[in-house]
């Protein structure tokens, strides 16, 4: 009970964090099982580019490379990490507003990097 | 805190004199700004900023003329009745490619055609399309260090590098560096910053920013007169950070839609009935001992 209890905490405090100031002045959200999303990152393209989520749903995307290092900036949750080849690069998602919001890599990738983008698309 | 410039406030149209080509000629957001005008003190002096070159761009429906551009805006350049004491060039030079040796054959070709240019001397600095492949390995056998400073005038310049980093940061030891190059100056030294990424995020979701622009910034606040030049995002753009502002250029190959504008960022499509539209380069004017910076905008029309 003790460790379910800590575990719940620590999905809070994660939750939080990922989410940024636009979560923090709201309720602490009720903590559900967190869906968990692959997403894949190669010179041009994330796959998928659309990332369907619903409001006040927990997920966590697991980024992995397919060739080089790319990275994942996703501004609106104040978010960015780097996706290193051979690694998985977990982000924990607790979207409060509805909407969509652009994600991009921010490592100079290639010809085609400024074609890396992506949208989390929030629907109620 | 970052406040964007109501350029209406101080935006002046001019006429200019000079080879029969107009300029937009406006005050930077200076304190005292006051009309750029063309009269010249005898302390004063100008120099000339191109940006965002990209040779080796190809892209009919972007810019038929690509072939030709960077020639044509080195002959307006060569045409203006004053020429700047000298000209700065904020990145992107050539287009980017995957290719270690066409890269090379894009630089050759570039540094051929700027050598054209009447005015020397000519200060280039790296885009991520030249250097961020590979750490601007191929950009140094062309160009030279990526980050130094030079003096004009009373006037200390500082080129600094956000690009050989693929990350689009300045990093630890140049931030170092930059911290030891300033602690040497006066507090009311006049100090121009050239760049080609912004410093502050203007906008991250397009990769407008740089990853730890915000610490080049802190160092650079203490100090009262400070202006910063940069490229990057082929438009012009003005914008403070607490009292220094920032002032984007356009580039010479395509421009790029405002800041958020459109759903995703892509070049602006050529309009064949205003060609060379959204292109062009600007000069900046040193006033007051470097204190003051009114700019002049200037479109391609040579050809």
């Amino acid at each position: 009970m003790k460790s379910i209890k800590r575990a719940l905490i620590l999905w809070s405090v994660l939750a939080l964090a990922a989410v940024g100031e636009a979560a923090a002045a709201e309720a602490l959200p009720v903590v559900q099982q967190e869906r968990v999303i692959q997403v894949t990152a190669k010179v041009s393209e994330y796959s998928p580019q659309e990332i369907i989520l619903k409001k006040g749903e927990p997920v966590v995307l697991e980024l992995t490379s397919q060739d080089r290092e790319h990275g994942f900036r996703l501004p609106d949750f104040g978010i960015r990490e780097d996706i290193k080849p051979g690694q998985v690069t977990r982000v924990r998602l607790l979207p409060q507003r509805v909407g969509r919001f652009t994600f991009a890599c921010d490592v100079f990738c290639g010809v085609d990097h400024e074609e890396m983008v992506g949208e989390i698309v929030v629907v109620e | 805190m970052t406040t964007t410039i109501n350029r209406r406030e101080f935006l002046e149209l001019a006429a200019v004199a000079g080879a029969g080509i107009a300029g937009v000629v406006f005050a930077s957001g200076l304190r005292q700004a006051s009309a750029a005008g063309s009269s010249m003190r005898k302390d004063d002096f100008f120099f000339l900023q191109m940006s965002d070159t990209h040779w080796g761009f190809t892209g009919p429906a972007v810019n038929p003329d690509a072939a030709v551009t960077l020639e044509k805006a080195v002959a307006t350049v060569n045409g203006l009745v004053r020429q700047p004491d000298f000209i700065v060039f904020t990145g992107d030079l050539t287009h980017t490619t995957d290719d270690p040796q066409e890269r090379r054959t894009r630089l050759a070709q570039f540094r051929d055609i700027v050598s054209k240019l009447k005015v020397k001397p000519v200060h280039f600095m790296a885009g991520e399309h030249d250097a961020s492949l590979d750490h601007g390995e191929a950009y140094r056998e062309f160009f030279g260090e990526l980050h130094y400073t030079f003096d004009h005038q009373g006037v200390h310049f500082i080129v600094l590098d956000n690009v050989s980093d693929p990350t689009g940061s300045i990093g630890d030891a140049q931030l170092q560096w930059l911290r030891a190059d300033l602690a040497r100056l006066d507090r009311e030294a006049p100090i121009v910053v050239l760049t080609h990424r912004p410093l502050f995020d203007l906008y991250p979701q397009w990769d407008w920013a740089t990853r730890d622009g915000a610490e080049a910034v802190q160092a650079l606040l203490p100090y009262e007169y400070v202006t910063v030049f940069y490229g990057h995002i082929h438009q012009e753009h003005h914008q403070m950070t607490g009292h220094i502002p920032h002032h984007a250029a356009k580039g010479l190959m395509f421009p790029l839609p405002a800041p958020g504008s459109v759903p995703k960022k892509a070049p602006i499509p050529w309009d064949p009935a205003h060609p060379y539209q959204g292109l062009g380069f600007r000069t900046v004017q040193a006033q007051a001992g470097g204190k003051e910076y009114p700019l002049t905008e200037w479109p391609v029309t040579k050809g």
